[in-house]
């Protein structure tokens, strides 16, 4: 049945289970949508057929609705519509949360092409490898313009903003070599920029990963990073650990729990953390490339806004580094708990 | 000029002098108040811009019947997705029905002379003018390449020029916004006497419910088109990240907007149904209040929709559920609709002609393009079918599909009282069986192609999509040829046609009370109205007042 469908309707292969309930729920709604233009259709005609015009001076009855007609008229689509939300809704909600224990893999786009960067390394231009049966987080981001990921096996779409991170998840469970659009206009290129997803044996990906970190990938360089004065054959924390050195982030915020200007980033990651205005924010990667490029927008509460802005001076994917950096920082003995605030008293306006 | 031919009610009289030749002249025309005139003007304008907007249609078809490049260079295929956006949108869909037939029969319908504004009404057509000469003065000196949603930043830093389309699109605006306020308060202060809102022609519920869109949401459009501009021009960080700006606000921003211009587009087609289907079935409305409120109904909801354009941009996932649910009722609401014109076929006395046919495509293609957007509501969904052919097939069966089906619709059944001519019905069906067969070749392969995933604004494409892409461009080719067929018996008819009468159609809308064409202040003494439009109970319809008609029994 779901083979007969599928094929009806054009869909691409179902890659993953989220992919097979969301046809699942295609299969339901378009099947509905059928009946009830047939539905239609046939009333149509029928009426047609019944009541046509025998004469030109012909008069005609006034009918008007009973309560009930209304009442059916609005409760029969409604209840419908109600149906396939209800359905549809918690699929979206499950894919806009990854589960704890995923593998994450930054996705950086730019005019017309994909970087994908594994927290380890390496790093690989428009083909993206991943593990069968292992739930991957991407963090996407985008170098110029809005940019979109587009995997039409896995029924998964997530627009890369400028600026800014967002994040989709997928549990592949079917190992093969998948197409890859962006589907966000973008430009000459916006049609070629075609990538793939490999999803490979989880032995295979651990022995294709082992293998690529050993060896670098140098390919990369003369594609990507011609603005970037990152290794790529160091790992994506290492990069970070240096990059914050040379950006002056060590200035204000420390590494080993200790107070100072900025809140610390051991243990940052995941923490709630107190906001000034009182409500509070997780500390995710949304929120920590917010602080970087908008520092104002949430202040935690105890310190001053005195951080500058970083907006247009680090390039997207040494942001990933950096927040890959704050992320490697955690240690159990720590307990999670909201910042304190600094060492000394701020200085007062 | 008067003919013998008998039509099928009332004696075919050719109305002179009428609005058309009372005065002679281009600077009569240049210059008149006239809202009949000025809804020819509309025609005239607004004809010609879905000309242009269909020849690029067409162009793209071509460039997309091999996977490879075709006719054209990458660049100039995105530039020609643009224009045909552009145009379409902003210089057909949202004036051409209620410019024309608004202009035309809302103050035929309520009893008026004319409309509350007369000269603001030709700085409506004057306003429209100027923008589209702006937008095309940009479309000769390099076209925009960013497709008719303006996304930032792409279109803030592009380097085609943006800023002449936007800056026409923004004084279009103002055209609607002009009409907008002209058509609210007509139909406030206009109604002749007996008029009650309850007894008024549904078609003026329909272009009302519009004109409050029109004259709420476009300043909001006006202003974003603005804030792009001066991005691009100046530099300013607004939504371009690079700049310090929020590429996300734009969308915001930009929907707000334009969803609700869908409804500005979609109500006037229900309008004209709603009075098409009264006619030809002989019959009252079944559900008057239902359907006239439904169309307040759309316009209220349509506001706080927006959100379902954003789904897979990253706006929090409780907003897309709200903005899911949200978007379901605009579907309820044209559901109503569509039940209560099914219902009033009960009991009728139908007869089919060419804009009874134009009403049975578009109650397919709203059905169908109605459900597939609460699919597209249904959030999970969305999220494969987001951008890709899909959408682009669905929101062209609501606008061609229901908009050019209603105005196909109306320009067939008001053209006898418009030119006082009839146009041959046989080449007419001929053509309805045309358009709406090609129109369903080309669009459901595009559904299809959705399905498959290929993403819209796509100069090249992978080779699984071809035969599906050959198929749409058949079926476009049908497409266009059905309008050229349209176009030419229309042309001939308003020499050649036989004569009409004051009415043809046996029609008791109120604008059928007049003689055909109208004469220039409309009604020689004004009527007045003791019950609604489209009674059928009686046997002999005696017009509330057309003097110097002769009438029938």
């Amino acid at each position: 049945m779901n083979e007969l469908m599928r094929r009806m309707l054009f869909l691409p292969e179902q890659a993953s289970q989220y992919a097979r309930d969301v046809d699942r729920l295609h299969y339901f709604v378009i099947t509905t949508t059928m009946i009830a233009a047939t539905g239609v259709g046939l009333t149509v005609l029928w009426f047609f057929i019944r009541f046509r015009r025998r004469s030109e001076a012909q008069t005609t009855p006034r009918v008007e609705p009973k309560t009930i007609h209304e009442v059916l008229f609005i409760g029969v689509p409604l209840s419908f519509f109600l149906l396939w939300f209800a359905i549809g809704f918690p699929q979206y909600v499950r894919l806009q949360t990854p589960p704890r224990d995923a593998m994450d893999v930054y996705v950086q786009a730019k005019k017309w092409m994909w970087k994908f960067s594994y927290a380890g390394g390496p790093n690989g231009i428009d083909v993206l490898h991943v593990p069968a049966g292992r739930p991957v987080r991407l963090l996407l981001t985008s170098r110029d313009v809005i940019h979109s990921f587009f995997v039409p096996a896995l029924r998964l779409k997530q627009d890369v903003l400028p600026g800014r991170y967002t994040q989709t998840w997928f549990n592949a469970d079917k190992p093969g070599r998948y197409e890859l659009f962006c589907a966000e206009y973008c430009g000459m290129g916006h049609s070629a920029m075609l990538g793939e997803v490999v999803v490979m044996r989880p032995e295979e990906f651990d022995a294709w990963l082992a293998d690529a970190r050993r060896s670098g990938s140098p390919a990369v360089d003369a594609a990507m990073t011609e603005e970037e004065h990152a290794d790529p054959r160091q790992s994506l924390t290492q990069q970070g650990e240096r990059l914050a050195a040379e950006y002056g982030c060590f200035k204000c915020h420390t590494v080993d729990g200790t107070r100072h200007i900025g809140p610390t980033w051991l243990d940052l990651y995941r923490k709630t953390e107190k906001l000034s205005d009182g409500k509070t924010v997780l500390a995710d990667e949304g929120y920590l490339t917010e602080s970087m490029m908008d520092p104002r927008a949430k202040i935690v509460a105890g310190y001053q806004p005195v951080m500058p802005t970083y907006q247009g001076k680090i390039p997207a994917p040494e942001v990933a580094a950096i927040v890959e950096f704050i992320k490697s920082l955690r240690t159990d003995a720590v307990k999670v708990e909201p910042s304190k605030g600094p060492v000394y008293a701020p200085i007062r306006k | 000029m008067v003919h013998d031919a008998p039509a099928s009610a009332g004696s075919a009289v050719y109305n002179t002098p009428n609005y058309l030749n009372a005065e002679i002249g281009v600077r009569s025309w240049l210059l008149t108040r006239d809202h009949k005139r000025i809804a020819i003007m509309y025609l005239v304008l607004t004809t010609s811009a879905f000309a242009l907007g269909g020849i690029f249609a067409m162009l793209i078809r071509i460039e997309l019947l091999t996977p490879g490049p075709t006719i054209m260079s990458a660049l100039t295929y995105n530039r020609m997705f643009t224009l045909h956006g552009v145009i379409m949108i902003f210089l057909f869909m949202v004036p051409a029905i209620p410019g024309i037939f608004g202009n035309f029969f809302l103050p035929l319908m309520l009893g008026a002379q004319d409309v509350a504004f007369p000269r603001l009404n030709l700085l409506s057509v004057y306003l429209y003018l100027t923008g589209a000469v702006i937008a095309v003065w940009g479309m000769i000196h390099g076209g925009a390449d960013t497709g008719w949603t303006f996304y930032a930043p792409y279109s803030t830093t592009t380097p085609t020029q943006v800023v002449p389309i936007l800056l026409g699109a923004f004084v279009v605006g103002f055209s609607s916004i002009v009409t907008g306020i002209n058509f609210i308060v007509t139909t406030h202060t206009m109604r002749g006497p007996g008029l009650t809102w309850n007894r008024m022609p549904l078609f003026v519920w329909s272009i009302y419910a519009t004109s409050v869109i029109q004259v709420l949401a476009t300043p909001v459009l006006g202003m974003v088109l603005l804030l792009v501009a001066i991005e691009h021009a100046f530099g300013f960080g607004i939504f371009d990240p690079a700049r310090g700006g929020d590429p996300v606000l734009f969308q915001h921003l930009f929907w707000f907007y334009s969803h609700p211009a869908v409804y500005i587009m979609v109500l006037p087609a229900m309008a004209v149904i709603s009075e098409v289907v009264c006619a030809f079935a002989r019959k009252n409305m079944f559900g008057y209040k239902a359907v006239a409120y439904s169309s307040l109904g759309i316009a209220f909801v349509g506001f706080f929709t927006w959100g379902h354009h954003l789904f897979t941009s990253g706006q929090s996932t409780f907003d897309a559920g709200i903005f899911g649910v949200l978007s379901m009722f605009v579907g309820i609401f044209t559901a109503i609709k569509v039940f209560n014109w099914t219902a009033t076929l009960y009991q009728g006395a139908i007869k089919f002609t060419a804009p009874f046919a134009y009403v049975c495509g578009f109650l397919f293609f709203l059905v169908f393009g109605g459900m597939t957007g609460v699919a597209l509501a249904t959030v999970s969904l969305d999220v494969h079918w987001q951008d890709t052919y899909f959408v682009v097939a669905h929101f062209h069966f609501i606008m061609v599909g229901g908009t050019i089906m209603a105005f196909l619709a109306a320009i067939h059944y008001w053209w006898p009282k418009m030119f006082g001519r009839m146009y041959s019905e046989g080449w007419a069906l001929v053509a309805a069986c045309l358009i709406i067969l090609g129109f369903n070749a080309t669009f459901i392969p595009q559904f299809l192609l959705g399905n498959m995933g290929m993403p819209r604004r796509y100069y090249s494409y992978p080779a699984q999509f071809w035969p599906l892409n050959v198929a749409s461009t058949a079926g476009a080719s049908l497409l266009a040829f059905g309008f050229l067929l349209v176009l030419t018996y229309l042309l001939i008819s308003l020499r050649h046609g036989k004569v009409a009468g004051p009415n043809p159609w046996g029609s008791r809308g109120f604008e059928w009370n007049t003689p055909s064409p109208p004469s220039a202040l409309n009604f020689p003494v004004p009527p007045v109205f003791t019950h609604g439009p489209h009674d059928y109970t009686t046997g002999a319809e005696t017009p509330p007042e057309a003097p110097g008609e002769p009438e029938h029994a």
